[in-house]
């Protein structure tokens, strides 16, 4: 059975684009934040093997947070891609949660953003951009 | 900053992580266009949809994605792996160029070669942000310090009488 749902208007759609965003860039950056608690997964599989890197994993608080906010980013993403085009809503998340995250992970990750990377960031925001025309 | 590089090994993990991603998201619209339009009012019907074969196998990838995902936050900044994610686009659209011959405007190819040098610009920088690592003096405690002193010398003199008996 094809959709048939009517297109959304500008603000149903920019809602749903921010609810991916917004809960996406969350969870991205909380999980980051476990992941550098935790240290590196490799080294850690190398000493105490697969199931020591899944514990490692499992036991942080930090990460349960970041699948919450990830599987409200997923369900939002389902919900937008029942009402609209992948060619629209993929390229748009994704640029925009590109641009947050690089002004979350400065400021609560205490990453050295450089200009390097905030180049980097809008090149990629602009090109996904394109990409969706 | 660190300027350590990245092993063929992690590389490998981000190639990974771009493409697993896009092909994901290609499968979840494919599965979710083919639904009947799902209203706020009947939020657990997208539960149902989960167990749809293109969804299914989308979230499959998708858990694969996560995994190795995490894997490189694990040893890389979060700035450093999310133009990699984007990378996976520019993948997708070349697949669909050459593999499946389809036509491809001028402004996406602008698009591929704009993600192409941003995540350039990123893969030539440190992977890292390197952190200040803690160089506190412990503190002593002045107790166990006598103590351990009065151990050693205790020690030492019973070693001295017992080489000269």
């Amino acid at each position: 059975m094809m959709n048939s749902a009517p297109t959304p208007g500008f603000w149903a759609a920019a809602a749903m684009i921010a609810a991916i965003v917004l809960a996406s860039s969350t969870g991205e950056v909380l999980t980051a934040a476990a992941m550098q608690s935790i240290g590196d997964l490799d080294e850690i599989r190398a000493h105490s093997g697969m199931k020591g890197a899944i514990r490692a994993v499992v036991t942080c608080p930090l990460f349960f947070a970041g699948v919450g906010f990830l599987a409200l980013a997923f369900f939002s993403l389902l919900f937008a891609l029942n009402h609209m085009n992948l060619s629209l809503v993929a390229p748009a998340s994704a640029s925009l949660t590109l641009v947050v995250n690089a002004i979350l992970a400065k400021f609560f990750l205490h990453e050295n953003v450089d200009k390097r990377r905030w180049t980097a960031a809008i090149l990629v925001c602009i090109g996904v951009y394109f990409l969706a025309h | 900053m660190s300027h350590r590089r990245l092993s063929p090994h992690q590389y490998l993990i981000l190639a990974f992580v771009s493409v697993s991603a896009p092909l994901g998201d290609a499968c979840l619209s494919q599965g979710m266009t083919h639904l009947p339009p799902i209203s706020l009012a009947h939020p657990l019907s997208l539960i149902g949809a989960v167990f749809t074969p293109w969804i299914a196998l989308g979230i499959a990838l998708l858990i694969g994605f996560f995994a190795t995902y995490l894997t490189a936050l694990s040893w890389a900044d979060l700035t450093y792996v999310l133009p990699a994610t984007a990378f996976g686009n520019m993948i997708v659209e070349l697949l669909a160029r050459f593999a499946l011959h389809e036509t491809i405007s001028w402004q996406r190819w602008l698009g591929v070669v704009l993600i192409t040098v941003g995540v350039g610009f990123v893969a030539h920088g440190p992977s890292l942000t390197e952190r200040p690592v803690a160089l506190e003096a412990p503190s002593i405690d002045k107790e166990l310090e006598s103590s351990t002193f009065a151990q050693t010398l205790e020690a030492a003199a019973q070693l001295k009488e017992e080489t000269t008996r």
